[in-house]
Protein backbone atom coordinates (compact mmCIF):
# COMPACT_ATOMS: atom_id res chain seq x y z
CA UNK A 1 0.00 0.00 0.00
CA UNK A 2 1.45 3.32 -1.15
CA UNK A 3 0.23 5.10 2.02
CA UNK A 4 2.63 2.99 3.92
CA UNK A 5 5.71 2.77 1.59
CA UNK A 6 7.80 4.81 3.83
CA UNK A 7 7.68 3.25 6.73
CA UNK A 8 9.79 0.43 4.42
CA UNK A 9 11.95 -0.92 5.36
CA UNK A 10 12.31 0.76 9.12
CA UNK A 11 9.61 -1.83 8.64
CA UNK A 12 9.45 -5.02 6.75
CA UNK A 13 6.31 -4.98 4.36
CA UNK A 14 4.97 -8.39 6.58
CA UNK A 15 5.85 -5.88 9.83
CA UNK A 16 3.84 -3.22 8.62
CA UNK A 17 1.04 -5.59 7.58
CA UNK A 18 0.82 -7.25 11.25
CA UNK A 19 0.10 -3.23 12.52
CA UNK A 20 -2.82 -3.59 11.47
CA UNK A 21 -4.44 -6.19 13.87
CA UNK A 22 -2.70 -4.87 17.17
CA UNK A 23 -4.76 -2.64 19.72
CA UNK A 24 -2.99 -0.12 21.14
CA UNK A 25 -4.80 2.37 23.47
CA UNK A 26 -3.16 5.89 24.47
CA UNK A 27 -4.49 7.14 28.18
CA UNK A 28 -4.23 10.72 27.74
CA UNK A 29 -4.94 12.96 24.45
CA UNK A 30 -2.98 15.99 25.58
CA UNK A 31 0.83 17.43 25.33
CA UNK A 32 2.34 13.38 24.62
CA UNK A 33 -1.13 11.70 23.83
CA UNK A 34 -1.76 13.97 21.06
CA UNK A 35 1.18 13.29 18.94
CA UNK A 36 1.38 9.45 20.18
CA UNK A 37 -2.18 9.13 18.55
CA UNK A 38 -1.03 10.56 15.26
CA UNK A 39 1.91 8.63 14.59
CA UNK A 40 0.54 5.57 15.52
CA UNK A 41 -2.43 6.19 12.77
CA UNK A 42 0.14 6.86 10.57
CA UNK A 43 2.46 4.11 11.19
CA UNK A 44 -0.71 2.17 10.50
CA UNK A 45 -2.09 0.47 14.18
CA UNK A 46 -5.32 -1.11 13.34
CA UNK A 47 -7.45 0.08 16.58
CA UNK A 48 -6.68 2.98 18.67
CA UNK A 49 -8.37 3.54 22.22
CA UNK A 50 -7.86 7.29 22.97
CA UNK A 51 -8.64 7.73 26.50
CA UNK A 52 -9.46 12.04 28.39
CA UNK A 53 -12.57 13.21 30.14
CA UNK A 54 -10.91 16.79 29.42
CA UNK A 55 -11.27 19.04 26.76
CA UNK A 56 -9.20 21.78 25.64
CA UNK A 57 -8.23 25.41 26.80
CA UNK A 58 -5.97 27.82 25.82
CA UNK A 59 -3.39 26.88 27.33
CA UNK A 60 -3.22 23.91 25.38
CA UNK A 61 -2.24 25.47 22.31
CA UNK A 62 1.57 26.34 22.87
CA UNK A 63 2.24 21.97 22.71
CA UNK A 64 -1.13 20.00 22.05
CA UNK A 65 -1.05 19.06 18.30
CA UNK A 66 -4.54 18.28 18.43
CA UNK A 67 -5.64 21.73 20.05
CA UNK A 68 -6.38 24.37 17.48
CA UNK A 69 -8.73 27.94 17.70
CA UNK A 70 -11.19 25.93 16.82
CA UNK A 71 -11.61 23.13 19.17
CA UNK A 72 -11.45 24.99 21.94
CA UNK A 73 -13.92 23.96 25.22
CA UNK A 74 -14.00 20.42 22.74
CA UNK A 75 -13.78 17.36 24.77
CA UNK A 76 -9.90 15.50 24.05
CA UNK A 77 -10.64 12.18 22.85
CA UNK A 78 -13.25 13.11 20.76
CA UNK A 79 -11.10 15.55 18.57
CA UNK A 80 -8.59 12.82 18.64
CA UNK A 81 -10.89 10.65 16.47
CA UNK A 82 -11.86 13.47 14.26
CA UNK A 83 -8.40 14.22 13.83
CA UNK A 84 -7.58 10.65 12.86
CA UNK A 85 -10.48 10.47 10.73
CA UNK A 86 -8.55 12.83 8.13
CA UNK A 87 -5.61 11.53 8.83
CA UNK A 88 -6.03 7.80 7.96
CA UNK A 89 -9.35 6.55 7.78
CA UNK A 90 -8.21 2.92 7.86
CA UNK A 91 -7.69 3.42 11.39
CA UNK A 92 -10.55 2.11 13.81
CA UNK A 93 -10.29 4.78 16.46
CA UNK A 94 -12.58 4.13 19.73
CA UNK A 95 -12.98 7.69 22.15
CA UNK A 96 -12.78 7.28 25.46
CA UNK A 97 -14.43 10.34 26.83
CA UNK A 98 -13.96 9.94 31.04
CA UNK A 99 -10.39 10.50 32.89
CA UNK A 100 -9.60 6.68 33.51
CA UNK A 101 -9.68 5.95 37.56
CA UNK A 102 -9.24 2.95 39.65
CA UNK A 103 -13.35 1.48 38.95
CA UNK A 104 -13.13 2.31 35.25
CA UNK A 105 -9.75 0.91 34.50
CA UNK A 106 -9.59 -2.50 34.01
CA UNK A 107 -12.52 -2.26 31.51
CA UNK A 108 -10.68 0.89 29.20
CA UNK A 109 -7.36 -1.24 28.96
CA UNK A 110 -8.79 -5.29 28.75
CA UNK A 111 -8.08 -6.32 25.52
CA UNK A 112 -5.24 -3.85 24.37
CA UNK A 113 -1.51 -5.51 23.39
CA UNK A 114 -0.26 -2.11 24.61
CA UNK A 115 -0.93 1.02 26.79
CA UNK A 116 0.85 4.39 26.67
CA UNK A 117 0.97 6.65 28.75
CA UNK A 118 -0.22 10.41 28.07
CA UNK A 119 -1.17 11.30 31.33
CA UNK A 120 -1.16 14.91 33.59
CA UNK A 121 -0.25 13.11 36.75
CA UNK A 122 2.13 10.71 38.83
CA UNK A 123 -0.77 9.20 41.05
CA UNK A 124 -2.41 8.07 37.76
CA UNK A 125 0.47 6.57 36.37
CA UNK A 126 0.64 4.13 39.73
CA UNK A 127 -2.90 3.23 38.51
CA UNK A 128 -1.89 2.74 35.17
CA UNK A 129 1.09 0.37 36.34
CA UNK A 130 -1.34 -1.23 39.01
CA UNK A 131 -4.08 -1.82 35.90
CA UNK A 132 -1.17 -2.71 33.18
CA UNK A 133 0.32 -5.33 36.10
CA UNK A 134 -3.10 -7.22 36.86
CA UNK A 135 -4.08 -7.39 32.58
CA UNK A 136 -0.53 -8.34 31.89
CA UNK A 137 -0.32 -5.98 29.46
CA UNK A 138 2.88 -3.74 28.83
CA UNK A 139 3.08 0.08 29.38
CA UNK A 140 5.00 2.52 27.85
CA UNK A 141 5.57 5.20 30.18
CA UNK A 142 6.69 9.00 29.24
CA UNK A 143 6.58 12.26 31.17
CA UNK A 144 7.80 15.90 30.24
CA UNK A 145 8.65 18.71 32.21
CA UNK A 146 10.17 22.32 31.16
CA UNK A 147 13.30 21.09 28.97
CA UNK A 148 13.18 17.72 30.80
CA UNK A 149 11.56 14.07 29.97
CA UNK A 150 11.66 10.73 30.29
CA UNK A 151 10.72 7.36 28.70
CA UNK A 152 10.59 3.67 30.15
CA UNK A 153 8.61 0.46 29.01
CA UNK A 154 7.44 -1.55 32.20
CA UNK A 155 6.64 -5.10 31.76
CA UNK A 156 4.06 -6.69 34.14
CA UNK A 157 6.27 -7.16 37.36
CA UNK A 158 8.96 -4.24 36.72
CA UNK A 159 6.81 -1.77 38.78
CA UNK A 160 9.67 0.41 37.13
CA UNK A 161 7.75 3.37 38.22
CA UNK A 162 8.39 2.77 42.01
CA UNK A 163 11.56 3.55 41.45
CA UNK A 164 11.77 6.56 39.46
CA UNK A 165 9.09 8.61 41.64
CA UNK A 166 10.36 7.49 44.67
CA UNK A 167 8.03 9.81 47.12
CA UNK A 168 5.41 9.42 44.76
CA UNK A 169 4.79 12.93 44.78
CA UNK A 170 1.27 14.56 43.28
CA UNK A 171 3.25 16.75 41.41
CA UNK A 172 6.46 17.17 39.10
CA UNK A 173 8.33 20.41 37.83
CA UNK A 174 6.31 20.73 35.08
CA UNK A 175 3.87 22.22 37.49
CA UNK A 176 6.52 25.06 37.85
CA UNK A 177 8.26 24.58 34.85
CA UNK A 178 5.55 23.98 32.10
CA UNK A 179 6.21 22.46 28.64
CA UNK A 180 7.11 24.24 25.31
CA UNK A 181 5.85 22.59 22.33
CA UNK A 182 9.46 20.82 21.49
CA UNK A 183 8.87 18.49 24.14
CA UNK A 184 6.19 16.60 24.28
CA UNK A 185 7.22 16.21 20.03
CA UNK A 186 10.15 14.54 21.51
CA UNK A 187 9.08 12.27 24.34
CA UNK A 188 5.97 10.93 22.25
CA UNK A 189 8.69 9.88 19.65
CA UNK A 190 10.48 7.74 21.87
CA UNK A 191 7.24 6.23 23.39
CA UNK A 192 5.90 5.47 19.34
CA UNK A 193 9.40 3.80 18.83
CA UNK A 194 9.39 1.54 21.99
CA UNK A 195 5.43 0.71 21.29
CA UNK A 196 6.24 -0.48 18.01
CA UNK A 197 9.04 -2.34 18.94
CA UNK A 198 7.48 -4.38 21.63
CA UNK A 199 4.24 -5.08 18.91
CA UNK A 200 6.32 -6.51 16.97
CA UNK A 201 9.43 -7.94 18.60
CA UNK A 202 12.41 -5.77 17.06
CA UNK A 203 15.16 -4.25 18.35
CA UNK A 204 16.25 -3.49 21.54
CA UNK A 205 13.64 -1.52 24.29
CA UNK A 206 13.83 0.57 27.64
CA UNK A 207 12.99 -2.32 30.02
CA UNK A 208 13.97 -1.40 33.36
CA UNK A 209 15.97 1.26 31.84
CA UNK A 210 14.92 5.16 31.92
CA UNK A 211 15.96 7.14 29.30
CA UNK A 212 16.32 10.61 30.70
CA UNK A 213 16.56 13.76 28.51
CA UNK A 214 17.53 17.04 29.13
CA UNK A 215 17.25 19.48 26.01
CA UNK A 216 18.98 22.53 27.96
CA UNK A 217 22.39 20.90 28.43
CA UNK A 218 21.37 17.87 25.45
CA UNK A 219 22.33 15.42 27.83
CA UNK A 220 21.11 12.04 27.08
CA UNK A 221 21.22 9.50 29.79
CA UNK A 222 19.86 5.77 30.71
CA UNK A 223 19.82 4.37 33.86
CA UNK A 224 19.34 0.77 34.70
CA UNK A 225 17.39 -0.74 37.58
CA UNK B 1 37.95 10.77 50.78
CA UNK B 2 35.92 12.94 48.45
CA UNK B 3 32.71 11.93 46.77
CA UNK B 4 31.03 13.47 43.35
CA UNK B 5 27.34 14.51 43.57
CA UNK B 6 25.78 15.10 40.00
CA UNK B 7 22.65 17.13 39.57
CA UNK B 8 20.11 16.78 36.81
CA UNK B 9 17.53 18.83 35.10
CA UNK B 10 15.66 21.31 37.80
CA UNK B 11 18.00 20.56 40.39
CA UNK B 12 20.80 22.42 38.27
CA UNK B 13 19.15 25.49 38.92
CA UNK B 14 21.10 28.12 40.75
CA UNK B 15 23.67 25.23 41.47
CA UNK B 16 26.35 23.59 39.53
CA UNK B 17 26.23 19.84 37.67
CA UNK B 18 28.16 18.75 39.70
CA UNK B 19 29.91 18.73 42.98
CA UNK B 20 32.93 17.30 44.79
CA UNK B 21 32.73 16.82 48.75
CA UNK B 22 35.28 16.18 51.09
CA UNK B 23 33.85 13.61 53.55
CA UNK B 24 37.00 12.62 55.54
CA UNK B 25 36.11 10.10 58.36
CA UNK B 26 33.01 11.49 58.98
CA UNK B 27 30.18 9.04 58.70
CA UNK B 28 27.91 11.22 56.55
CA UNK B 29 25.00 9.78 54.22
CA UNK B 30 23.22 10.79 51.45
CA UNK B 31 20.85 13.06 53.46
CA UNK B 32 23.82 15.05 54.76
CA UNK B 33 24.53 16.32 51.40
CA UNK B 34 21.06 16.91 50.12
CA UNK B 35 21.57 19.20 53.40
CA UNK B 36 24.33 21.17 51.87
CA UNK B 37 22.91 21.59 48.82
CA UNK B 38 19.95 23.19 50.27
CA UNK B 39 17.50 20.36 48.26
CA UNK B 40 14.36 18.94 49.79
CA UNK B 41 15.07 15.03 50.03
CA UNK B 42 10.82 15.24 48.42
CA UNK B 43 12.49 16.85 45.60
CA UNK B 44 14.23 13.83 44.86
CA UNK B 45 12.58 11.14 42.36
CA UNK B 46 15.40 9.33 41.45
CA UNK B 47 18.27 8.46 43.88
CA UNK B 48 21.38 6.81 42.44
CA UNK B 49 24.40 5.47 44.29
CA UNK B 50 27.05 4.29 41.97
CA UNK B 51 23.78 3.95 39.20
CA UNK B 52 22.06 2.19 41.26
CA UNK B 53 18.90 2.84 43.19
CA UNK B 54 20.15 4.11 46.44
CA UNK B 55 18.74 5.23 49.96
CA UNK B 56 18.92 8.99 51.75
CA UNK B 57 20.44 7.44 54.52
CA UNK B 58 23.07 5.31 52.60
CA UNK B 59 26.50 5.71 54.11
CA UNK B 60 28.94 7.43 51.80
CA UNK B 61 32.28 5.88 51.12
CA UNK B 62 35.34 7.51 49.14
CA UNK B 63 34.92 7.53 45.68
CA UNK B 64 30.81 7.02 45.58
CA UNK B 65 28.92 9.04 42.69
CA UNK B 66 25.55 10.60 43.79
CA UNK B 67 22.98 10.90 41.09
CA UNK B 68 20.08 13.17 42.02
CA UNK B 69 17.12 13.62 39.77
CA UNK B 70 13.66 15.42 40.27
CA UNK B 71 10.27 14.45 39.35
CA UNK B 72 8.83 14.83 35.94
CA UNK B 73 5.41 14.43 36.23
CA UNK B 74 3.86 16.35 32.90
CA UNK B 75 2.02 15.17 29.35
Amino acid sequence: MIRYERNMSALSKEENEKLKDFRVVVVGCGGLGGYTVEMLARLGIGHITVVDGDSFSESNLNRQILSNNQNLGKNKAIQAKKRIEIVNDLIEVVPVTKFIDEYNGTDILKGHDIVIDGLDNIDTRFLLQEKCEELKIPFVHGAIGGWYGQVTTIFPGDRTLDFIYRNRRKEGIEKRLGNPSFIPAMVSSIQVSEAVKVLIKKGEILRKKLLVIDLLYQDFKIINF
Amino acid sequence: MEVEIRLFASFREGREKKYFFKIGNLNLTVRDILEKLDIDEEEVAILLINGRDGKVDSALKDGDIISLFPPVGGG
